[in-house]
């Protein structure tokens, strides 16, 4: 997209202090965070015109541009960083699916409401907390897209929170989709708090926050949703990881076909 | 054709009051409270705008709008920032933007009732005065609504579906 604004660039005088080493591992990281934005509002965008209700239709279509949104400022910001005169669009339209860096969780299939909704509260209940911690982030632009997104993802939250409570405190159906989804789901959230050796290098230099806060937080709303909605909390789920290292599940690749289909097909169009 | 005068600051800030939310056309970008500074410099002139939600699609175009209205002036040295931090709060729309809004139909946000408990989960609503009839009578349908900014509101007087500008701070 061609912007008609600019970053204010005395926005982040951390940005001066990196060394070159240091500013290709915040690259990645953005990158990371970008992707997984991109990857889950795509899939949530899917939904448009198919939602169960037209209300939740309009909800998941909301929640997805927010996503979008957020996308854009990482997206902007990681091509600041890496210099190389590659843009947003570049970024999201140019990469492959081995380069993409999101974690498995997002990229899997919409699958029915129950899969959306458990997919969707995993997503959150790890973006609210994650985005509380890098408020206070030394890189004042990072910090800066956090609290811009942070009141966003509040009623992200909220809205996968009441939908787990619905779904597993409902009817006989709603509990057998919503247990099965959490079955099947589950395995996919212990990534967003496995640090990386990208990520570990980065929280060694107090770049990033350490995931330990993190995740107590989020276990502690999970719990606390979970009694509510009357449904067990998985116990000794073996976590599957590697996205973020760029091995994805078969999935990532269709939505890249999709997402990427203008740019591969007319290189360099515009609108 | 003659050079324009150096530009005054207010000259410009009356200018913006004639831009309006491309959503919203009966809000200025003044009464949405999305100016957040004008710097004048010789001929340059720089304006800092701040998105209200970081999906809005209007605010390109409200970018966009700025400079054509400027350039209209003979203002041609223009930067349009976008500064993220501090994050808009809807605590920054004037009163007459919140009257006009009524007016217009769309309930104004109620400072000091952002969704920022998370554990407030299936709590109470917040009572938003139907912008037709005026009851207090309403329930909250969706927390999303026709935009990024609302939720889809119902009187239970009159009936009607509306829009509530969601409070954000």
């Amino acid at each position: 997209m061609q912007d008609d604004m600019q970053f204010a660039s005395t926005e982040n005088p951390a940005l001066a202090t990196y060394t070159p080493a240091v500013r290709q591992q915040l690259f990645q990281f953005v990158l990371q965070l970008a992707d997984t934005s991109l990857i889950l509002g795509h899939r949530l965008s899917e939904w448009c015109g198919h939602g169960p209700i037209l209300e939740q239709d309009l909800a998941m279509a909301n929640i997805a541009l927010d996503l979008l949104g957020e996308t854009r400022s990482l997206y902007q910001y990681a091509a600041q960083l890496e210099g190389q005169g590659r843009t947003e669009d570049d970024l999201a339209y140019l990469r492959s699916a081995t380069e993409y860096r999101n974690p498995l969780l997002v990229e899997q299939p919409n699958g029915d409401f129950a899969d959306t909704v458990v997919r969707q509260f995993l997503f959150d209940n790890f973006h609210y907390h994650f985005l509380k911690q890098l408020l206070t982030n030394a890189d004042e632009r990072l910090a800066a897209i956090a609290e811009k997104s942070l009141k966003e993802a509040t009623y992200h939250l909220k809205w996968s929170s009441e939908w787990i409570i619905r779904l597993g405190d409902g009817t006989d159906e709603s509990r057998r989709r919503v247990e099965k989804s959490i079955t099947e789901l589950w395995r996919f959230s212990g990534e967003l708090t496995t640090p990386t050796a990208l990520e570990k290098s980065l929280q060694a230099m107090g770049l990033i926050p350490e995931y330990e806060d993190v995740q107590a937080s989020m276990t502690a709303h999970a719990e606390r949703v979970l009694t509510e909605a009357t449904l067990a909390i998985p116990q000794q789920i073996f976590m599957l990881t590697g996205g973020k290292d760029g091995r994805h599940t078969e999935h990532l690749g269709y939505i890249l076909t999709e997402l990427q289909y203008m740019q591969r097909t007319f290189p360099g169009l515009t609108w | 054709m003659v050079a324009p005068a150096p530009p005054a600051e207010a000259h410009i800030w009356q200018l913006l009051e004639e831009v309006t939310d491309p959503e919203v056309p009966v809000l200025s970008i003044l009464d949405l409270g999305i100016v957040r500074a004008v710097r004048v410099e010789g001929e340059q002139i720089t304006v800092t705008i701040t998105p209200t939600y970081s999906g809005c699609p209007a605010m390109n175009t409200i970018a966009t709008d700025i400079r054509l209205r400027l350039l209209a002036e003979g203002y041609t040295k223009l930067i349009i920032n976008n500064q993220l931090s501090p994050a808009w709060t809807t605590d920054w729309m004037t009163k007459a933007g919140r009257e006009k809004l009524e007016a217009y139909g769309i309930a104004p946000p109620i400072d000091g009732t952002a969704s920022g408990h998370v554990l407030n989960l299936f709590g109470k609503e917040t009572a938003v005065r139907c912008p037709l009839c005026k009851s207090e009578h309403t329930h909250l349908v969706s927390q999303f609504g026709s935009t990024a900014c609302k939720a889809l509101y119902q009187c239970d007087d009159c009936r009607e579906p509306f829009d509530y500008f969601k409070c954000h701070s």
